[in-house]
């Protein structure tokens, strides 16, 4: 059992503040739930630079060995057919197919390695810690237990930037 | 910030120093390589196409963000619309071609007796040819001075109708530029292999002179920070125009291919006429076009901190104009020199030539506006711009 603290805000201003502060006094902030991207929220969390780039550039550069090797095989060594007066090993017409698994390889990638690092997809435990979080509001969630149970002074930060609707919540984890 | 660039000695020394150069080498090329009519006419028409294309990127940047009420560009505005400035004597040059049309266009000779062009020709002829030519120019120009006027206008008074105003004359840009840039490049590089025809040939040669654009404008944004201005320009938009680099010339690339591959499969001589000769005469070229214009900037931007490092990205951008004013060379030599074609002294000093009065206009049309234009509703959010 955890227990988390979650509050929502109507303005992102109060959101950015709140953020700020809380990062601030070393309260660790569990998620920030936002309708939109905030610009400059990312930095105030301190979030790493993403790495999914660097899979999905890994993951294009396989495909891209993949497609073009197995065409190159299936065509000049395996077999070998006359299309169309070309020769066999004919690059532009490998093109297109190396792109296209190119592209679906990243893709894939990435999107896999997303859900693998964020533990998401089928079987996932995410509990949901405000009905609301999927309509227009603003939420913070903060991890009590990492933040050393301070839970008034969390509250009174979050009460200071008009924090609506705070509550503490024990989740299994 | 009442910012005003001033055009110092050492730098106006600089861009003179390329023109004297172009003129030197061209002297020196006169002599050592005794170039042909149509030699010297084929490297005025290369050098006018590439600074038109430039000059004129300069009014498709200005209206494609005015019309998607994009912010981030508002700070940086005066650089586009200098380079706008050069479109009166780029016009003054193409006209100049009159002289040399028979040296560089096929089918602007009499008594042919080729159907195929007989047929093309209540198009292609030389009347109706400077007739199309004069109202390109007179719409561009006259199009692009007065959304230059517009901002100008908007520095002085903070009425919100400027601001409307230009949004309808970039539209009125965008329309008729969208027609004129796939009629002119039929006109004044597609012509020159008149029997061939390919119906994506405007798109791309708009792709190739969106690239040389954004390089140049990456190049002049590096050059006046180095020289102390434009502060308020920050990484995220230097970040932003690696992308235009980096994104259209994968677009280029995926236009070029689009082209190359269909005549390549279809293989009707018709068609592979346009590549066989470029392919065979200039196989070390047509490949080196290829390999600077997409591979190399498709590496060397791949990563985040690529595009936003102002250093390499102007060095990026350097090898890409390198690389599309060989696209522009190989897309004219094979019409018009042939085989024989070679890139010596002449060569060379009609860049220079060329290179130094374009930067003189463009430098000189900087120091007429301050840098920063006033009074737009959009100007607060390109300061605060965050990708």
């Amino acid at each position: 059992m955890r227990r988390y603290i979650s509050a929502y805000f109507e303005d992102e201003e109060n959101l950015l503040r709140a953020t700020k502060d809380l990062r601030d006094k070393q309260l660790t902030i569990q998620d920030v739930l936002t309708p939109f991207p905030i610009h400059g929220l990312d930095p105030i969390l301190g979030f790493k630079r993403s790495r999914i780039p660097t899979i999905g550039f890994i993951g294009g550069a396989i495909g891209c060995i993949i497609a073009f090797g197995f065409q190159a095989w299936a065509f000049v060594v395996d077999y070998p057919l006359f299309i169309g007066g070309k020769p066999h090993f004919a690059i532009p017409s490998f093109i297109p197919i190396t792109f296209e698994l190119t592209v679906l390889f990243a893709a894939f990638a990435m999107v896999f390695a997303f859900l693998i690092r964020s533990k998401l997809g089928p079987g996932a435990n995410n509990p949901i810690h405000d009905e609301r979080i999927t309509d227009d509001r603003f939420l913070i969630i903060v991890d009590l237990d990492e933040a050393g149970n301070q839970d008034e002074l969390v509250k009174e930060i979050l009460l200071k930037e008009e924090a609506q609707d705070i509550k503490v919540k024990e989740i299994d984890k | 910030m009442e910012e005003k660039y001033t055009l110092k000695r050492k730098t106006q020394y600089g861009i003179l120093s390329i023109a004297g150069v172009g003129i030197l080498l061209l002297i020196l090329g006169y002599f050592i390589e005794s170039p042909n009519r149509q030699e010297l006419w084929t490297n005025v028409l290369i050098n006018n196409l590439y600074f038109l294309f430039i000059a004129l990127f300069g009014g498709v940047f200005l209206a494609l963000h005015k019309i998607s009420y994009a912010g981030w560009y508002t700070a940086l505005k005066r650089i586009p619309e200098a380079l706008t400035k050069f479109l009166p004597i780029s016009a003054a040059l193409m006209f100049l071609i009159y002289f040399g049309m028979h040296d560089l266009y096929h089918w602007s000779h009499e008594g042919l007796n080729d159907p195929i062009l007989e047929g093309k020709e209540a198009y292609l002829n030389v009347p109706f040819f400077f007739a199309r030519m004069a109202l390109y120019f007179l719409g561009w120009i006259g199009l692009t001075y007065l959304l230059r006027k517009n901002t100008q206008n908007q520095d002085l008074n903070p009425d919100l109708k400027y601001h409307n105003r230009g949004k309808i004359l970039a539209a009125l840009f965008m329309v008729f530029f969208a027609i004129t840039s796939s009629t002119m490049s039929w006109d004044w590089i597609m012509s020159i292999d008149a029997h061939w025809f390919s119906t994506l040939f405007g798109w791309f040669i708009f792709i190739g002179m969106f690239v040389c654009g954004i390089a140049t404008i990456i190049l002049l944004i590096a050059f006046l920070k180095s020289q102390g201005y434009l502060e308020y320009i920050n990484k995220e938009h230097i970040h932003d125009m690696g992308k235009y680099l980096f994104a259209f010339s994968i677009f280029w690339m995926y236009l070029w291919f689009s082209q190359y591959l269909l005549i390549w499969y279809s293989h009707i001589p018709e068609e592979t006429a346009y590549f066989a000769p470029r392919l065979n005469d200039h196989k070390v070229l047509f490949f080196t076009v290829l390999i600077i214009n997409f591979l190399f900037p498709f590496l060397a931007l791949m990563t985040r901190d690529a595009k936003r490092n102002l250093k390499w990205l102007s060095f990026v951008a350097i090898v890409v104009l390198l690389g599309h004013w060989l696209n522009i060379y190989m897309l004219v030599i094979p019409g018009t020199i042939g085989k024989t074609a070679q890139i010596g002294l002449i060569e060379i000093g009609f860049i220079a030539l060329y290179l130094g009065g374009f930067l003189y206009v463009i430098f000189t049309s900087l120091t007429n506006t301050p840098l920063l234009v006033k009074n737009d509703p959009l100007l607060e959010e390109s300061f605060h711009y965050e990708t």
